[in-house]
């Protein structure tokens, strides 16, 4: 009884989903679908030359540039960009020391309490807190931002596909409409208020290019040339420690944990056949 | 139960002899997994999944008891918890990717250990009860995973629940009232997300339970084989220990490296970017994908595309739930007297090239975006897949000769057996 059921159950699914199908290949092989040009003309990230120091499974972070962003972050994105799960206490991770943390933190005003008044006010940061934000909320955010409101940065790395190319196409994206584009997409234009990127997806964004000219952010002695390139590759790593700064800790502590997963699995293949030799004499396989 | 030749437990000194007195637990333990379980001698390596299953459930327990202890299931700052894990707590971030990823690893295992009772009919008689149990355990696998995606309360966590719970409003009449009374509101949000931690923390311990339940019953018949030849000697089988403890020691040290490659070195691969957003209802990401183990399931939801008599969407629903549920049946329709794929020459023509493809179909094209030609390509596949389960099996037996059967295990591992009658080597197993 159960076998016929099944039959006409199965066939009634088949059936129904292949009409599905029919009409759906009809449709498909009539109907031409319109190109468009965030399809055509978005183009994937690609790395900065030279790729990333932490790049690989034996990357490293270069110090340096972690530092060297955090500056860029510092004196230009930090006017629209929150950092919300970054804390003053872990720059220790770029290097800097207990009295470099605090002077930091004090370099911003974080929202605090009047002692005398208990009114709402500001007051310099402690390493203990984090990263405030530029606008007190987000319909201010909203407002200054052409209705856009400018993400927060901590995690950008890891909410975007190959994040840190990513963030460095972006930066360095900013170029004008190609010919071929106004060509064949005659209707296609950038609304006042966005600015065209071909790595973003739809290809206008909200965020005016932040980073314009070659020297923007002067380096400390030793550095760099500080040009749009340098300043965007060095960000993005920086973004990249934001995100994760536990990423080198992280593969650091899996090669010797790997090293001995192996050789503890080669023990026990050994010990396997050990076992089995003794007790199966004359077997054919294994 | 067990083979007449099983070992009997002897307990080594005293306090060992106390307690095998007072409480039988030492017996317990040697007999389902000691050297008083007899085992077929010719097990390969698909039969390592089960105890690989059995090690990923108990590392998401304690992984994910860990977890609770830093997470709070509060919408406001779930996703920050999270990140609190990842950055403050002493490897925090370890427990996170091993629990995140130790799911995935779950499921691979799991898919192995199915797709191996699919080929050798381990769900024929007097397996069914084995093979029903972890249907069962798959079900509330499915749902323990998908409660626990929503919980770092990321972009897809809060989409996918929508998305998903959304379906049951595709049922007629209580559809609605049922989205929102299992919600407790009319989209995802505090209520939803702390139903979802409390039985997310519970139901692993309920697969738990389960689980001892599929042994129990396995341990009845015992283990089946490759041959799918019942054991007939004690010279078809070996101790569990030490025999098959060395060798799922192996299968696990290298299951483990793999998981150490992932965990280490591509943590957030099977992982969605969106979901290191932080939930937002007022911004619908541009394709909504939920993890790659629901993948096959989600490709036939969305096969279903045309109203014809009941809506597209409610045929989607019911042939996704049907996509599972009709496991529960395999015992039944597939008649053929023989167990393994190995002597079944049409069966496993089917198998190799109609079911392991058309789920490799499913998996891609549910991942992909809801678009020409994945949808057309999921609907041929998702009409294989029924074809497949309810008319193939149960027919493809009326047709096919299956090839000549050891007369037992021995004889198939040896080349010959003592006790082997002359004429008896055809008999079908039963
Ligand atoms: C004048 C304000 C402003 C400054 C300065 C600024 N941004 Fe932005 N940024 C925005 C706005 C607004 C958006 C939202 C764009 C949108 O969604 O269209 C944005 C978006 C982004 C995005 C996300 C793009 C996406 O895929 O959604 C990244 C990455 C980013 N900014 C990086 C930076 C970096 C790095 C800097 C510093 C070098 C910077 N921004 C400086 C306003 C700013
Ligand atoms: C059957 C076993 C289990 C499976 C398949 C499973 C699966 C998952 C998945 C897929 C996630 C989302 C991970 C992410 O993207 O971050 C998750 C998160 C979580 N799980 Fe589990 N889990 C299991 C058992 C448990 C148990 C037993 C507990 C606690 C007792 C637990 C506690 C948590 C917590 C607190 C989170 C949120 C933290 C986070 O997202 O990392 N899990 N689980």
């Amino acid at each position: 009884m159960i076998r016929p059921i099944a039959i006409l159950v199965g066939l009634g699914f088949s059936i129904v989903v292949l009409l599905a199908f029919v009409t759906g290949a009809y449709t498909w092989a009539t109907e031409e679908t319109q190109p468009t040009a965030e399809h055509e003309f978005h183009i994937a990230p690609h790395a900065p030359e030279g790729g990333f120091a932490h790049d690989g499974p034996l990357g490293t972070w270069d110090v340096a540039q972690l530092q060297r962003g955090y500056q860029v972050y510092k004196e230009v994105c930090a006017a629209c960009h929150s950092l919300k799960y970054v804390a003053f206490r872990d720059l220790a991770g770029l290097g800097y020391d207990e009295g470099q943390i605090k002077a930091e933190a004090a370099s911003y005003q974080v929202p605090g309490i009047d002692p005398n008044t208990g009114e709402a006010t500001f007051r310099p940061g402690l390493p203990t807190d984090y990263f405030p934000s530029p606008y007190p909320n987000a319909v201010a955010a909203a407002a200054a931002n052409n209705n856009a409101i400018p993400p927060d940065l901590s995690l950008m790395t890891k909410a975007r596909h190959h994040g840190p190319e990513y963030v460095y196409s972006l930066l360095t994206g900013y170029d004008a409409i190609p010919a071929e584009l106004t060509q064949e997409f005659p209707d296609f234009e950038t609304p006042t208020g966005l600015y065209f990127n071909q790595y973003f997806p739809n290809l206008n964004l909200a965020m005016a290019p932040p980073l314009t000219t070659d020297g923007q952010v002067t380096y400390a002695e030793g550095n760099p040339q500080p040009t749009i390139r340098q300043m965007s590759a060095d960000v993005a790593a920086f973004l990249t420690w934001t995100a994760e700064p536990k990423m080198v800790e992280r593969r650091q502590t899996g090669w010797p944990v790997l090293g001995f997963l192996i050789f503890a699995t080669i023990l026990a293949f050994f010990a396997k056949k050990q076992v089995w030799s003794s007790a199966t004499p004359g077997r054919k396989d294994d | 139960m067990s083979f007449p030749w099983a070992k009997e437990y002897t307990p080594a000194n005293p306090v060992m002899k106390f307690l095998d007195e007072k409480l039988p637990l030492p017996r317990l333990v040697y007999n389902a997994v000691g050297a008083g379980y007899p085992v077929p001698r010719n097990l390969n390596y698909m039969w390592n999944f089960g105890v690989l299953a059995g090690f990923f459930l108990v590392l998401q327990i304690v992984t994910g008891v860990v977890l609770a202890m830093h997470y709070a299931a509060d919408a406001t700052v779930a996703f920050a918890k999270v990140e609190h894990i990842m950055r403050d707590v002493n490897w925090g971030w370890l427990m996170r990717y091993s629990h995140a990823n130790g799911a995935s690893f779950f499921f691979v295992v799991i898919y192995l250990h199915i797709f191996r009772g699919f080929y050798y009919s381990s769900y024929k008689a007097p397996r069914e009860m084995v093979w029903l149990l972890g249907v069962v355990i798959f079900l509330l696998m499915m749902a323990t995973a998908f409660m626990g995606y929503v919980l770092p309360w990321g972009q897809m966590s809060f989409w996918g629940a929508k998305v998903i719970t959304g379906l049951f409003g595709a049922i007629p009449v209580v559809g609605e009232p049922l989205q929102v009374w299992l919600l407790g509101g009319f989209a995802p949000d505090d209520a939803a997300l702390n139903r979802f931690f409390s039985l997310h923390f519970l139901l692993p311990f309920v697969i738990a339970g389960v689980v001892i339940l599929h042994i129990w019953a396995l341990h009845i018949p015992g283990s089946s084989n490759p041959t799918g030849v019942e054991v007939k000697s004690e010279s078809d089988t070996v101790p569990f220990h030490p025999y098959y403890t060395a060798k799922d020691g192996f299968g696990l040290g290298v299951v483990l490296v793999l998981f150490a490659v992932m965990l280490f070195f591509l943590p957030n691969y099977l992982g969605h970017p969106d979901n290191y957003i932080e939930a937002n209802p007022l911004s619908t990401p541009a394709h909504i994908v939920p993890e790659w183990y629901f993948w096959p399931f989600y490709a036939i939801l969305r096969a279903f595309t045309m109203d014809f008599i009941l809506p597209a969407k409610l045929w989607g629903v019911l042939a996704m739930f049907a996509a599972i549920l009709i496991w529960f049946f395999l015992p039944w329709l597939d008649r053929s007297p023989v167990r393994s794929g190995h002597y079944r020459p049409l069966f496993r023509k089917f198998f190799w090239f109609g079911l392991i493809p058309v789920m490799a179909v499913l998996f891609y094209c549910g991942g992909a975006p809801a678009e020409e030609p994945y949808v057309m390509l999921s609907q041929l596949a998702t009409a294989y897949y029924f074809l497949h389960f309810l008319v193939i099996l149960p027919l493809v037996s009326s047709f096919e000769k299956p090839e000549p059967l050891p007369y037992s295990i021995t004889e198939a591992v040896l080349g010959s057996d003592k006790k082997a009658v002359l004429g008896e080597n055809t008999t079908p197993a039963t």
